[in-house]
């Protein structure tokens, strides 16, 4: 156990004391407010900055009205086709629609003609009003009055409230914990690759170098191995715990000095004005901190801290295997394929299925298999899953980790001092068959 | 000191020891020979415990090999590395420490040896930025800090200057002398008869020979005659080969089933007999020899 924390130290320091680890871990957590400042940056910008755009509205129905916003006007004449596609040439106008006689049942030929690409924002702007128009038209042709119809017009948010058995009601937010499923899920992955990659790495050094042959002489392979999957561990956590950090801090102060110059709203709005208009009825800031309490945090940090190391230890002792198996990391291509399929699997799975339903059979599997659980289960854990369910999955983990490592363990003792020969699954599998 | 009997080890269906006994007495230089793939690596590994043997049974000092004996072993391995990122002192820290030495213990001891080696002012440097010699050194030191009353050096002055290997020779008669048993596997035959007080060779995964130098030299006699005549009386036979010097002949003649004093006295039909010496082979010359002789048998 001693050696085990010697090596477990040896491996933390000579990789913490890196300045590529400083540098990386410093820098990172900088990149997501600098890139989200330079967004809002630009966008402020923008806004100063813009000139009103003109558009041509060509209209042979005598049907339409656009309503001008801050960045377009509408301008509504009666030139022809020709005169209006001459003022977009020579720059008068940004841009010219033409809407061609129709019949409303029926609205063809809408055309947009502009000297660069509209954006989406427009043409969705301009087919949103065009579609609400025609529909008031047809609603007022089949003699019902366009006031009614704003008068019916309703929105709706569903409030959704969890129940449990004791009758405890949570308010509960889909968007939320698909947000916290999916956070967790792409950083237990990315922490799975990263370091696993580490890893396997490390072994690949010990065995070229030839280190390995001294250390052994010194300790067990399995205390070797053990104690560079657990110190670089440690490193992860080391750097996760500084980016949440990090990313913490700098999130308040960016937002907090951005704030004062755009307030909320007006942020949400220029990102997507369909969005808020939801957000503005749904959710003041009461409803959202209402719906953060209903949320297990405890649940959820525990699980995450759990799936994180479990799913780092289970693949960690493949990458360690096949590492000890290689004398060089090109060779290690032909094994990496059983280990990465799983990871991917759990990685598309949580997209397609998790976060989608959690509660389906799929879900249900991809969070128990311990090769897809810590990715997978995570999806799931910010929805709520039934402690049974939680149990077994971690039970199962466990297990997969300790067959993992023992496999990875018969693979390493033989591997580290092979040298010169490429083995095959074959080989591998003779090697976990001896016993000494 | 290392008592070996009756050691097996296959790999598969390739054997690498064959029913292999061995004595090492306390306080000698054992040289190990054998040519590449005897099974001089498989024995040193299990001696180490970095692998098990099939059957047979190791005792060191009287007592079963177990891994609590690893810190009585210090090992050099033929093909050898370091931590090219981490600093001498680390290193040697890291190496000591995983033998069992604590901490206090481990910084006394790698102060003793870089002052004695003249190494002091490396101790902050990085591998990567000593020279091959100066690794070599490093890495020497991390294999006989702990004391190890059982050293086991493979190639040990294989890639070293001849500089830095005469400090190395003269670790290694320094360490004998304060009763450290050691165990040199090598081709080098003249480091072999320079150092080692007994030997044993394997070839093909079975001991072939062993015993002291001298045991060993006297156990293989090519039976050959180095002669040189003077003053000649009758003209020396051309298929002799004699070498001329102004008036002395030398040449060498093997006795031919005959006893030495029969080949003398047919010799001085010739002239004057200056020397009649029996030729002793040198280790490398028994050694070619031996592996050749049990290859062909």
């Amino acid at each position: 156990m001693d050696k085990i924390w010697l090596v477990i130290q040896r491996e933390y320091l000579a990789r913490v004391k890196k300045k590529s680890f400083l540098l990386v871990t410093l820098l990172t957590p900088l990149i997501f407010p600098a890139i989200m400042g330079i967004f809002v940056w630009i966008a402020l910008e923008e806004k100063d900055n813009q000139s009103l755009r003109i558009i041509e509205v060509v209209d042979d129905n005598n049907l339409f009205f656009l309503e001008s916003s801050e960045q377009y006007a509408f301008s509504f004449s009666n030139l022809s086709e020709e005169k209006a596609k001459e003022l977009v040439q020579n720059g008068e106008r940004y841009g010219f629609l033409h809407i061609p006689n129709f019949e409303l049942k029926d609205p063809k030929g809408i055309t947009y003609y502009g000297e660069e690409n509209p954006s989406m924002n427009l043409i969705s702007y301009l087919e949103n009003n065009l579609k609400k128009k025609i529909e008031e038209q047809r609603l007022f042709e089949s003699g019902i009055d366009p006031k009614i119809i704003n008068e019916v017009r309703t929105k709706v948010a569903i409030k959704s409230i969890t129940l449990d058995d004791q009758g405890t009601e949570t308010v509960s937010d889909a968007t939320v914990n698909y947000a916290i499923g999916f956070l967790a899920g792409i950083l237990i992955y990315m922490f799975i690759f990263i370091y696993g990659n580490q890893i396997m790495q490390g072994v690949i050094e010990e065995k070229s170098s030839r280190i390995v042959e001294i250390l052994v002489s010194s300790l067990k392979p399995f205390q070797l191995m053990m104690g560079k999957i657990l110190g670089i561990a440690g490193v992860g956590l080391t750097q996760l715990l500084i980016w949440i950090v990090l990313i913490g801090t700098l999130t308040t102060i960016v937002t907090g000095f951005l704030g004062m110059q755009m307030p909320q709203q007006q942020a949400m709005e220029m990102a997507n004005p369909e969005f808020s208009q939801g957000m503005a009825n749904n959710s003041d800031v009461g409803e959202i901190l209402q719906v953060l309490s209903g949320i297990n945090v405890t649940q959820i940090v525990l699980s995450f801290i759990f799936y994180f190391l479990g799913g780092y230890l289970l693949y960690g002792a493949l990458f360690a295997g096949i590492g000890s198996a290689v004398d060089a990391p090109s060779d290690a291509q032909q094994f990496m394929l059983p280990v990465t399929i799983p990871l991917i699997v759990a990685y598309m799975g949580l997209f397609v299925f998790v976060l989608n339903d959690p509660n389906s059979t799929t879900s249900f599997w991809l969070s128990i298999i311990p090769l897809t659980s810590p990715i997978a289960m995570m999806g799931r854990v910010s929805y709520g899953v039934p402690l049974w369910e939680l149990i077994l999955s971690m039970g199962l983990l466990i297990s997969g980790f300790l067959f993992t490592t023992w496999l990875a363990g018969k693979i390493y003792r033989i591997g580290i001092l092979m040298h010169g020969t490429k083995p095959t699954y074959k080989t591998l599998w003779k090697w976990i068959k001896t016993n000494n | 000191m290392l008592k070996i009997e009756k050691l097996n080890k296959s790999y598969g269906a390739s054997k690498a020891l064959t029913n292999l006994d061995l004595e090492v007495s306390k306080g000698v230089v054992f040289g190990l020979l054998g040519p590449n793939g005897a099974g001089k690596t498989t024995l040193i590994r299990i001696i180490n415990q970095i692998i098990e043997g099939d059957s047979g049974q190791v005792y060191l000092n009287g007592e079963l090999l177990a891994p609590k004996h690893i810190s009585q072993i210090g090992y050099l391995p033929e093909e050898r590395g370091l931590y090219k990122k981490m600093k001498v002192w680390d290193q040697m820290l890291y190496f000591a420490r995983l033998k069992g030495l604590s901490p206090a213990d481990a910084k006394l001891k790698i102060k003793f040896w870089l002052d004695k080696l003249e190494m002091s002012t490396w101790k902050d440097k990085k591998i990567e930025d000593l020279s091959k010699g100066m690794a070599q050194k490093v890495q020497f030191i991390s294999t006989i800090i702990h004391n190890p009353p059982l050293l086991i050096l493979d190639e040990p002055f294989s890639g070293f200057d001849p500089v830095n290997a005469e400090i190395i020779k003269n670790e290694i008669l320094e360490l004998k002398e304060k009763g450290t048993t050691v165990i040199l596997s090598t081709h080098r035959m003249e480091s072999v008869e320079l150092l080692c007080d007994q030997v044993a060779m394997i070839n093909r995964s079975q001991k072939i020979l062993d015993g002291t130098i001298k045991q060993v030299k006297s156990s293989y006699r090519p039976e050959v005659f180095t002669i040189t005549i003077d003053q000649i009386k009758q003209p020396i036979p051309p298929e002799w080969a004699a070498k001329q010097d102004e008036t002395s002949y030398h040449f060498t003649l093997p006795l031919s089933g005959k006893t030495p004093n029969q080949l003398l006295h047919e010799l001085m039909e010739y002239g004057e007999v200056a020397q009649f010496r029996e030729v002793i082979p040198s280790m490398e010359e028994i050694f070619i020899h031996q592996v050749k002789s049990t290859e062909n048998g």
